[in-house]
């Protein structure tokens, strides 16, 4: 069965380039997958010596991860018979649910924090965008070049004046400081990104519009933006993917309100030392979000990525 | 060229359509939509790099609130390019720079070739390879940490398995000689599929014609892949690297959890340092000069690498 | 006599007490470090509040971030801790930037007395300038550097007989740095139960304070001084002293020849993680840690014991632990001040101790039972009577990171000798104390 399109690959070439990503994509799944299982794994089963492929599954690393617990003597024990299967874990270690652990806070944070700032991020970009691509603006390329400017400066270069300033504003620790200061960091991405796809959206459509009566917010937001739809959609990602996962202006301004949980999670203090299975239930928990993301907008990944700023 | 077309839009319309649009000219639209991103990046970006300016000619330190602050002019400048530890660190940094873009570009590259072939499945695949750029970088650092672990970590099983040398023999963390390479491998295995999605959207920008013509042409695959796939797909590759390049210069979380800058000091980035002098020593003032340097280094260097990647394009 | 001073006692508990209820009931915020100790605290405060009618939040910060983030606190005066159990190390910057309340008047009005504390707790956790009667924290939970090791492998007659053939000696706790290395290369690639064993597990860390905590283990003991007047910052010859030289080049070798490998950047999470796994006959770590240890179901119980960190030409241990502070930024100072008053009294520091902190009260040390309360608790008396601390001035972090760099460049990284890596250190501690303008 041979095609007569010569820009179609082969079968052979088609199964070798197969073959080949697949092992790559097997590869670099080990570490994910070592992750998965080590959150199923007792504490002292993790950190064995030579590691286990093979254990008996546990899910003592979730418990521990969304529990705080606390060590009782043996009378309090013989007297509370454990009430349900998480508690009957951690009777093992003479230990009891005292409440839930500060996980299920620093995650909706993350939550509150990620999808806001990505929000925050769309929306002033997409404007922004928009004005770039359609209207003469002064300087357009120097501030172009302004807006991405930003984005090479080390977060610590300017974590100093802005802890100064967070904290004389009141807004250390906020989830409010937090969404601003990510979409901060994030708008000179969005906007050069969502520039691209606007560009690419023939003018005429709106000229029409404009023609038919309509307004110029009108024909924004009536013709503009679904057919930018595929772009904000992959944008939105990698600006959620940024503020989801950051960790240096997290771990200096956030504290007891508004920390998300990258900060948190490598940290996990079991009985002495970390709780790897705790610290991998985590970080297994906390993918599963962005992971959710990015497959329903996988479609539109690949678009996202053309970086509009290459097509001019 | 095409930038005529915009402004004969934008400048037609409102004659016709005036009433429509309560009295806001373009103009004045273009500034409502623009300003409050110029606004928001003011605040968070250029208000503290100029207040960070100002503090390099000082010795504040902002632990010491008491302190007397002093003007020490250039002194903050003159004492990090003078010591050889900030040149130990720019070392390691470039070290681990061009290895990484190195790997990532190499593998990266070639993964997206491969997947352009379109295989059965190839879109499956492809979601799998991106999973370990969804992770925050502190997580991986610290979880590769756990996996380079010679007793209890996976690696050295691993590589021990397919070479049949002694697991516990070698120290991906912390051997001098080993540890920058254990960081690139950990870069490497988080970020080539960024490079490589990049380099997916150029291929399939390619369109199928030029190709064709080729064949007609009669030219070989392997001149076809010289002459078409990679003039067409450098702009792209070459904005890969101007992302990652700029990202890995400010990265440090990853690092600062696998190795703490060790061992010794030999993968000790300027990142890390840099947040050492700010925020472990509080030495403000140092610090904002090595920032300043610092920003200033990617700043030159990209600017030059735009220029180039704006050559490129207009070929 | 004895009946008035109770009498008085209680009737001033009695009126804290009404005073209490009378006034407002406050949340208070108690920060510190997240570790085994401070669930112990948890527990404990739940009779205070009971007592009080205030509320206690906690906020337990893991030990990697717990500098960073509490001094990052502090210098921005924000007001998340009202008491806050902060490092021995940063009482000096605590009390000369006005971080923590001053403590003196307090303590004269409620009758605390420093004299019912352990002296060496005292002097480190709660006197700046070092020494001199002027407190900014109570003690709260005494610590030091000591050892644990596999009581069932020192105790297995074959191991017994192979050590004694190999050195001569009785395997038994060590009794000095020396011995203790020997027997550390002795375990060494041995194998034991099927695996391979290594020595001891030792601190190497070098982002924060690890190396330091754990070469102090070595320089103490071998003689080593920070200045050879008190006070004077006068180095030279101290720091490089010819005890530091053969100390430093002795945590070098231990490193070399008796630990596990891979443990070129462990602190105390990998010292757990190392003994537990079974790869080690020995580690080093905070007592702290000693009741979960001892607790642990695989490795604890009748398979480890305890002893204090090996003397050489004296004894010496490295001094960890911490005081509790009121944060002067706080709104709710006289709650958070009842608090080190309820924390202060005997009865409370004796249950402190029972639920696994480390209690500094003499009446809790020096009750009889008490050496036989814990295996380990012997042994912490002993630690806490030659403990010796780093740098308290408000510049430590800079000094310590000076020292982290020079020691894992020596230890770990190979580069250069201990001669050098002390002299260097010199310069980078003068220029810390030039800018201070304290030379």
């Amino acid at each position: 069965m041979s095609s007569f399109s010569v820009t179609e690959p082969s079968n052979r070439s088609k199964w070798i380039a197969g073959a080949l990503v697949i092992g790559y994509a097997l590869i670099t799944m080990i570490p994910l997958v070592w992750i998965l299982l080590t959150g199923f794994k007792s504490p002292a089963d993790a950190i064995s010596y030579p590691p286990k492929v093979v254990f008996e599954p546990t899910l003592e690393g979730y418990v521990n991860l969304f529990t705080t617990r606390t060590r009782q003597t043996q009378e309090f024990l013989d007297a509370n018979p454990p009430q349900n299967w998480a508690d009957e874990i951690v009777r093992q270690y003479d230990m009891v649910i005292v409440g839930p652990s500060k996980f299920g806070e620093r995650f909706m944070n993350s939550v509150i924090i990620g999808f806001g700032s990505t929000f925050l991020s769309i929306f002033l970009g997409t404007l922004a965008a928009y004005a770039f691509s359609r209207f003469k603006v002064p300087l357009k390329d120097d501030l172009l070049f302004f807006i991405l400017s930003t984005r090479m400066m080390p977060p610590v270069a300017v974590a100093i004046p802005i802890f100064l300033m967070f904290r004389n504003l009141g807004l250390s620790d906020t989830h409010l400081g937090m969404i601003l200061l990510y979409t901060g960091v994030n708008i000179s991405l969005a906007v050069w990104l969502l520039k691209g796809f606007i560009d690419e959206i023939p003018r005429e459509y709106e000229e029409a519009a404009l023609i038919d009566g309509y307004t110029r917010f009108q024909a924004f937001y009536k013709v503009v933006l679904p057919q930018a739809a595929t772009g904000i959609a992959s944008t939105a990602i990698f600006c959620l993917i940024f503020a989801w996962n950051e960790y240096a202006f997290a771990v200096l301004l956030t504290s007891a309100n508004a920390q998300t949980a990258p900060p948190f999670i490598p940290t996990i203090i079991g009985i002495g030392g970390l709780d790897w299975p705790a610290v991998a239930a985590g970080a297994t928990i906390f993918l599963i979000p962005v992971m959710i993301f990015t497959i329903l907008m996988r479609k539109h990944l690949l678009r996202g990525i053309t970086f509009g700023a290459v097509r001019k | 060229m095409s930038d005529r077309t915009i402004d004969r839009v934008a400048q037609a319309t409102p004659v016709r359509v005036a009433r429509k649009i309560r009295g806001l000219s373009d103009r004045a639209i273009a500034w409502i939509f623009i300003s409050p991103t110029i606004f928001l990046l003011l605040a968070i970006n250029i208000f503290p790099l100029i207040w960070t300016i100002q503090l390099s000619f000082t010795n504040y330190k902002a632990n010491r609130i008491g302190r007397e602050v002093k003007d020490v002019g250039l002194r903050n400048y003159e004492r990090i390019l003078t010591d050889t530890d900030t040149w130990l660190n720019m070392q390691a940094t470039a070290h681990f720079l061009f290895w990484t873009i190195f790997f990532q570009v190499l593998i990266g590259f070639t993964l997206a070739w491969l997947i352009n072939k379109k295989f059965k499945g190839n879109d499956l695949w492809t979601t799998i390879i991106v999973l370990p750029m969804m992770l925050s970088p502190a997580v991986v650092g610290n979880f590769w940490k756990f996996l380079y672990q010679p007793q209890i970590g996976l690696f050295n099983y691993i590589v021990s398995w397919f070479t049949g040398k002694e697991p516990s023999s070698f120290e991906m963390l912390g051997s001098v000689t080993l540890a920058p390479w254990a960081i690139v491998i950990v870069d490497t295995w988080m970020w080539t599929p960024f490079v490589m999605l990049i380099c997916l959207a150029g291929l399939r920008s390619i369109p199928d014609y030029i190709y064709e013509a080729a064949e007609i042409d009669r030219a070989s695959k392997l001149r076809q892949f010289f002459t078409i796939t990679i003039p067409m797909v450098l702009p792209f590759l070459m904005l890969a690297v101007l992302f990652r390049g700029i990202e890995n210069f400010k990265m440090f979380d990853l690092v600062v959890q696998l190795t703490g800058g060790g061992p010794g000091s030999v993968t000790e980035l300027t990142s890390i340092n840099l947040k050492r002098e700010a925020f472990e020593k509080w030495r403000t003032g140092y610090a904002s000069a090595y920032a300043i340097i610092l920003f200033v280094t990617v700043f030159g260097l990209a600017s030059i690498y735009v220029k180039a990647l704006n050559k490129v394009k207009q070929r | 006599m004895t009946y008035f001073k109770l009498a008085s006692a209680s009737a001033m508990v009695l009126a804290a007490t009404t005073l209490s209820t009378r006034a407002n009931a406050e949340d208070l915020t108690l920060c510190w470090a997240a570790w085994d100790p401070a669930n112990a605290l948890v527990e404990l405060s739940k009779e205070f509040e009971a007592e009080s009618g205030h509320t206690m939040n906690f906020e337990f910060v893991p030990w990697p971030n717990f500098a960073d983030r509490m001094l990052n606190e502090l210098n921005s005066g924000g007001k998340l801790c009202d008491l806050l159990i902060g490092d021995s190390q940063w009482i000096g910057g605590g009390a000369e930037n006005g971080h923590y309340v001053k403590l003196n008047d307090f303590f004269d009005a409620e009758g605390i007395s420093m004299d019912d504390f352990a002296p060496a707790t005292v002097y480190a956790y709660s006197t700046w300038p070092k020494g001199t009667p002027n407190y900014y924290a109570l003690p709260a939970m005494g610590d030091a550097n000591g050892w644990f090791y596999r009581k069932d492998w020192f105790e297995d007659p074959e191991i017994q007989a192979a050590y004694k053939d190999a050195t001569g000696q009785d395997l038994r706790e060590p009794q000095s740095q020396k011995e203790l290395l020997q027997i550390a290369q002795f375990f060494q690639g041995r194998e034991i139960d099927g695996k391979t064993v290594y020595g001891a597990a030792i601190f190497t860390e070098r982002g924060s304070e690890g190396i330091t905590m754990g070469v102090t283990g070595a320089l103490y003991p071998w003689g080593f001084k920070y200045e050879n007047t008190p006070g004077s910052y006068d180095m030279e010859g101290a720091v490089n002293s010819p005890e530091a030289v053969e100390a430093l080049e002795f945590y070098k070798e231990f490193y070399e020849t008796a630990t596990p490998p891979g443990y070129t950047n462990s602190y105390m999470g990998e010292s757990l993680d190392a003994f537990k796994s079974g790869q080690v006959a020995m580690a080093m770590n905070w007592f702290a840690f000693f009741p979960g240890l001892y607790a642990d179901p695989n490795t604890g119980g009748d398979k480890i014991d305890f002893f204090v960190n090996p003397p050489q030409n004296q004894p010496g241990s490295t001094l960890g632990g911490q005081g509790i502070s009121v944060v002067s930024y706080s709104d709710k100072q006289d709650a958070a001040l009842e608090y080190i008053k309820w924390f202060a009294q005997p009865e409370v520091q004796a249950k402190w101790w029972e639920l696994g902190g480390y209690s500094a009260h003499n009446s809790v040390l020096e009750d009889p039972g008490f050496v036989d309360s814990q295996p380990f608790a012997g042994d912490f008396l002993e630690a806490m009577a030659g403990v010796q601390d780093f740098w308290q001035e408000p510049a430590y972090a800079e000094l310590l990171l000076a020292m982290q760099k020079r020691i894992h460049d020596y230890v770990v990284a190979d580069q250069g000798t201990a001669q050098e890596a002390l002299d260097l250190l010199i310069e980078d501690w003068t220029e810390v104390f030039e800018d201070e303008g304290k030379l």
